[in-house]
Parts: structure tokens; C-alpha cells; sequence
């Protein structure tokens, strides 16, 4: 029975076809004007084609089995619709609008076609119905598919852009970490600085932590195993950048960071690194320390 | 049998180790580098483990010990040349290497033992 009325809408879609695709464009435009801007003849397009998809589509396969191989073509289509309208700015209901749509233009059709025999007009009613329903929901899916694709690439894009790791000075590393620290973020951060270190051949590194929210063990942990691993490298960490209430979780937490270097702002860490490298920061035209005076040129 | 020589530089043995390591081949280092220390009167340990490509719990601990012989023989140790892999590999262990002095590579860690780089070992214990 359902392979009948599969031909019987096929037949249908076959006989009336421009006069469906008509009253279907004019629908559509009749919502378009109130959601959405989509030019006419792309519509018009579209709308050809995805009729022409599905009248093969039903000539060949079975109404209930949208997953097969025969209606590929159909779904590579809803597909494509649903990602470009995506990319439109439309929402997912004014894009499955563009399937329901159709029922509008095609129960009328059904109506007058098989008018003398009511249970068939119900049974094909039902079946197209059904049909179009599950369309529908297949470009939501792909829709909701999207946005989860697009979450996970922004996730890991938040990923790499929250860890940089900057160059200070000659051989002198910054790594400002902003976020909470997990631990995959402490793998990610720990293998970047580890590279850098050895791309640089930095002997100090700065972990700055003004734009870590809170410290808990779990943290301290993390924070510890970096310091760790870049000593293990060769070269020293300074921690910095602890706010007051951090200092204070810190010692309640009874974390010990008795190994490592402290400091409350990036810039004490700096002055540190840049002691160890036996390097001082001046003003310009300052009385110098050592008794070798700066030019006269450079006074002026 | 395979054995990964140590070489003499004026007070300091240096020690490549190019091959992997395995559990024997570690055991004979640790004897080998013992003995040297004490018939060169060593005092300084250099240890490149720049190829090394793969570090297990043991090996890990041999470096630790390795660095605890050398310096109850008044030697100190310097590790050069850690991959960023092993690294992690090490602190994900457990073996951060208390005690291990380390350097990027060979010329820095040269720098930590060589007595007459003065100030670099005050540096160091800043």
C-alpha cells in the first residue's frame, strides 16, 4: 500500500509540478516578507530542485526510510540548505519553514487528485505528512549538528589563543594565563612553554596568574607540575601576579610553594629575571652608577 | 656488552647517552660513573639526555640516584638537554628530580659546573 501511494504522490509531483512549485514559491514569499530576505529566484530555484530530488526520490525508495541510499541526494541538499541558510542568519525554524511549506501547496493538490476516494486522500495526506516531518527534523539535526562542530572548533581555538607565550626579553619568557586552569588547559600550557623554552633557549620563565579566577589545590597542583617540568628543562619559573585573596587561599589551603620563586606583579618578576641575568633598567640620562658617564651628546 | 662511555673533560666527566636506555645498560652507567667519579676525583657530573626520546619510572630514578651518588662523592650533577616530552612525562611521574641541577643544553649546563664561570653558581643559589 505505502509503495502506491509513493507512485501516487510521485505521479502527482510529475503532473502538477509547475503549478505546485508556484503556489509553494508564493508561500514561501508570503513568510519570507515577514522572517527572512531571500531573493525570489533563489527561492524559485531551490524550490525546483528540491522538488525534482523528491519526486526521484520517491519513485525509487521507500517513504519511511530517509536514512537510505536512495534519498542521499535529497539529504546532501537539506544539507547544504540548512548550512547556507545558517550562514544567512536565519534560525532553524525559518529554515524548516522553507520543508513545511510545502504542505500547504501540496494537500490541495492531493485534495482535488483523489477527491472520489477519501481513504486514499487520508492515507497519502498521512504519508506526505510524515514524509515532510522527517525532513524537517533532518535539517534541524544538521542544523544542531553545525552549531555543535562550530562549539567544539571555537573551544579549541580558545584553547591555543588563552596560553601565548610571549618573549620579555632575551631569555626571558611571560606566559600570562587567563581562565581557570584544568587540566587539559595545563597540558596545552606546559607543552607551549616547554617548546619555547627550547626554541628560545630562555633560562626564566614568568607564569603570570592576574587572569586566573581562583586557586584552589587543584591549580596549585597544575601550577607545581609546569614549574616542575620547566626546571627539569633548565630553566626557572617565577610565579606571579597573586592577588591578595589568592595569597590568603593559598596559605588556608596549606599549599606549600616553598620551591618556588613568588612574586606579587609581573613587574617585581621581571626585576627579578632580569638580576639573574645581570641586566639593570635605567632612565635615560640618570647619573649613571658606575663611574664611566653616559656622553654628553646623549645628556642633550 | 654495550656500555655508554664517559668522557673526561679537565674536573667534570661527560656523559652522552645516544642510545636508548634500558634497565642493564643503566645499571652499568650508574657502576661505571661511580668508579670514574672516585678514580678522576670528578667534580662536576654532566649528563646529555638530548636523544633520549623515551624516560620510564626507572630511568628516572636512576638519573635521581646517579645525581645522589655523584654528590655524596662531592660531585655535582647537571642534566642537559631534557626533551619537553620527557619533561612531562618526568612530572606526570611523579620524579620532578629534587637535587638534579639542569640546563638546556650542553654549553649552559658546562657553565653550571665549570668552577672558574664565577657567579654563575651564585646565581644558581640565589
Amino acid at each position: 500500500m505505502a509503495r502506491t501511494e509513493e507512485m501516487e504522490i510521485s505521479d502527482l509531483l510529475t503532473r502538477h509540478e509547475s503549478a505546485i512549485l508556484e503556489d509553494w514559491v508564493r508561500i514561501q514569499a508570503r513568510e519570507g516578507r515577514r522572517s527572512h530576505s531571500l531573493s525570489d529566484d533563489d527561492l524559485q530555484e531551490e524550490s525546483r530542485t528540491f522538488l525534482s530530488l523528491l519526486r526521484t526520490a520517491l519513485q525509487n525508495g521507500q517513504a519511511q526510510d530517509i536514512q537510505g541510499r536512495d534519498w542521499a541526494e535529497v539529504r546532501r541538499f537539506l544539507e547544504d540548505l540548512s548550512r547556507n541558510r545558517a550562514a544567512l542568519g536565519l534560525t532553524p525554524s525559518q529554515t524548516v519553514t522553507f520543508v513545511f511549506s510545502l504542505k500547504e501547496a501540496l494537500f490541495p493538490q492531493l485534495q482535488r487528485h483523489l477527491a472520489k476516494d477519501p481513504s486514499q486522500l487520508a492515507a497519502a495526506t498521512w504519508s506526505v505528512s510524515t514524509l515532510l516531518d522527517r525532513l524537517g527534523l533532518y535539517i534541524t539535526e544538521v542544523y544542531q549538528k553545525g552549531r555543535e562542530e562550530l562549539i567544539s572548533r571555537q573551544q579549541q581555538e580558545m584553547l591555543e589563543l588563552s596560553t601565548p607565550v610571549v618573549e620579555l626579553w632575551d631569555g626571558v619568557l611571560a606566559l600570562p594565563l587567563i581562565g581557570t586552569l584544568d587540566s587539559a588547559r595545563t597540558q596545552v600550557v606546559m607543552e607551549n612553554l616547554l617548546q619555547r623554552i627550547v626554541d628560545t633557549g630562555a633560562a626564566i620563565a614568568i607564569i603570570d596568574i592576574t587572569g586566573v579566577p581562583t586557586v584552589d589545590t587543584l591549580v596549585a597542583q597544575h601550577l607545581l607540575k609546569t614549574v616542575a617540568a620547566a626546571r627539569l628543562m633548565g630553566a626557572d619559573c617565577i610565579v606571579s601576579g597573586i592577588r591578595p585573596q589568592i595569597a590568603q587561599t593559598i596559605v588556608h589551603l596549606g599549599v606549600d610553594l616553598q620551591d618556588v620563586i613568588t612574586k606579587a606583579t609581573l613587574a617585581d618578576a621581571f626585576a627579578v629575571a632580569l638580576r639573574r641575568l645581570n641586566l639593570s633598567v635605567q632612565k635615560l640620562g640618570a647619573p649613571p652608577r658606575s663611574s664611566a658617564a653616559a656622553s654628553p651628546a646623549e645628556q642633550g | 656488552m654495550e656500555r655508554i662511555p664517559i668522557l673526561k673533560m679537565g674536573d667534570s666527566l661527560l656523559v652522552s647517552i645516544q642510545v636508548d636506555m634500558h634497565d642493564r645498560l643503566a645499571m652499568t652507567l650508574q657502576d661505571d660513573l661511580t668508579a670514574k667519579i672516585v678514580a678522576t676525583h670528578a667534580k662536576g657530573v654532566l649528563i646529555d639526555i638530548s636523544s633520549l626520546e623515551v624516560v620510564d619510572s626507572f630511568i628516572g630514578r636512576m638519573l635521581a640516584n646517579i645525581a645522589a651518588m655523584a654528590r655524596v662523592l662531592d660531585a655535582r650533577t647537571v642534566v642537559v638537554g631534557m626533551r619537553p616530552a620527557v619533561a612531562i612525562t618526568l612530572v606526570e611521574l611523579g620524579l620532578s628530580l629534587p637535587g638534579v641541577r639542569t640546563a638546556l643544553n650542553v654549553e649552559q649546563g658546562m657553565k653550571l659546573i665549570v668552577p672558574h664561570e664565577e657567579g654563575a653558581d651564585a646565581r644558581r643559589e640565589a
